[in-house]
C-alpha cells in the first residue's frame, strides 16, 4: 500500500510542476515525471512476490513468472513517451527562437 | 522489498522537487536524471529487465537532447514575478489535491497488496508461449506475436513523431516561386 501512495505522490509532484512553473523546460520535466509515475504504477500492479522475470529458461520446471502483459504495454508506452517528449522539446525550441525567452507569460502577452 | 522500493521512490520525489525549483536549468536537468535512472533501478527490482534496458536508453537520449537545447539557449531561471490571487489559487490547488488523494485511496483499496497479484488476463499468453511464439522471452512474445498490431501502431507513432520533429526544426522554408 505504501508504494502505491508514494507513486501517487510522485504523480502529484509532476502535476504541481506542470501547473505552477512558468519555464517551458520545467513544464516538460513535470510531464515526464508524471509519465514515469504511471509506468511505475502499472509495473507495480503486475508484480508477484518471489516471481521470476518472464524469460523461459529450459530445464527449470514451472517457475512463477511476474505478469508479462503490463510490462509489454509499458514498453510500448515508454517508446511513445520518448516520441511525445521529442515533439514537445522541438516546439519549445522553436518558441524560444521566436520569442527569445522560456517564459510562457511572454508568449501569452504577445498574442495578437 | 516494499521498504526498499519506497526509499527509491522517495529519492525520485526529492529529485523531482529539486528539478522543479532549481535556479540553473542545467542542474534542473541533472536532477531530472535522478528520477529517470531511479526508475531503471525500480524496474530491475520489479523483475522487468526489458523495461530497464529501454528506459535507460530513452532517459539518456532525452537528457542529451535537453542538455543540447538548454546549452543553445539561456540557462537562467526566470525572475519570480508577483502573483495575483495567490491565496485563491493555492486554496483551489489544495482542494483539488485532497479530492485526488481521496479518490485514489478509494481506488487502491480494491487493489491487492503488493506481490499478491495473480495473473488472470495474461494466463492465456503464458500457457505454452514458447511453443506458440518461439520466443523464450514472454514480453517480446506478447509484443511481437500476440499484440503485434499494437507494436505496429507504436512504430507508426514513432515515424510520425520523427517526421514532425524534422518539419518543426527545418530552418529554411520552401522558396517562393517567382
Amino acid at each position: 500500500m505504501m508504494v502505491f501512495i508514494m507513486c501517487f505522490i510522485l504523480f502529484l509532484v509532476g502535476l504541481y510542476g506542470v501547473l505552477t512553473r512558468r519555464n517551458l523546460i520545467k513544464i516538460v520535466i513535470g510531464l515526464t515525471v508524471m509519465e514515469f509515475s504511471v509506468f511505475l504504477f502499472l509495473v507495480l500492479i503486475g508484480y508477484i512476490a518471489n516471481g521470476e522475470a518472464p524469460i523461459i529458461v529450459p530445464g527449470i520446471k514451472a517457475p512463477v513468472f511476474v505478469d508479462p502483459l503490463p510490462q509489454a504495454m509499458v514498453l510500448t508506452a515508454i517508446v511513445i513517451g520518448l516520441a511525445t517528449t521529442a515533439m514537445l522539446l522541438s516546439i519549445a525550441i522553436r518558441i524560444y527562437k521566436k520569442y527569445g525567452t522560456w517564459d510562457i507569460r511572454e508568449i501569452k502577452n504577445l498574442r495578437g | 522489498m516494499e521498504l526498499l522500493l519506497s526509499i527509491i521512490i522517495g529519492f525520485m520525489i526529492i529529485g523531482a522537487i529539486y528539478a522543479l525549483h532549481a535556479n540553473d536549468l542545467l542542474s534542473a536537468l541533472m536532477a531530472a536524471g535522478i528520477v529517470g535512472y531511479s526508475l531503471v533501478i525500480c524496474f530491475l527490482l520489479l523483475k522487468a529487465p526489458d523495461l530497464a534496458i529501454v528506459q535507460i536508453v530513452v532517459e539518456t537520449i532525452t537528457l542529451i537532447y535537453m542538455v543540447a537545447i538548454v546549452l543553445n539557449s539561456s540557462r537562467k531561471e526566470l525572475d519570480k514575478g508577483k502573483r495575483r490571487n495567490a491565496f485563491l489559487n493555492i486554496s483551489i490547488a489544495v482542494l483539488v489535491a485532497f479530492a485526488l488523494v481521496y479518490y485514489f485511496q478509494l481506488a487502491i483499496v480494491n487493489l491487492d497488496v503488493l506481490g499478491e497479484h495473480a495473473p488472470r488476463m495474461a494466463k492465456a499468453y503464458m500457457d505454452g508461449a514458447a511453443e506458440k511464439t518461439g520466443s523464450a522471452n514472454l514480453v517480446t512474445g506478447v509484443l511481437f506475436d500476440f499484440r503485434g498490431y499494437d507494436t505496429l501502431g507504436e512504430a507508426t507513432i514513432l515515424f510520425t513523431a520523427a517526421v514532425g520533429v524534422l518539419t518543426i526544426l527545418r530552418i529554411k522554408g520552401r522558396k517562393e516561386k517567382a
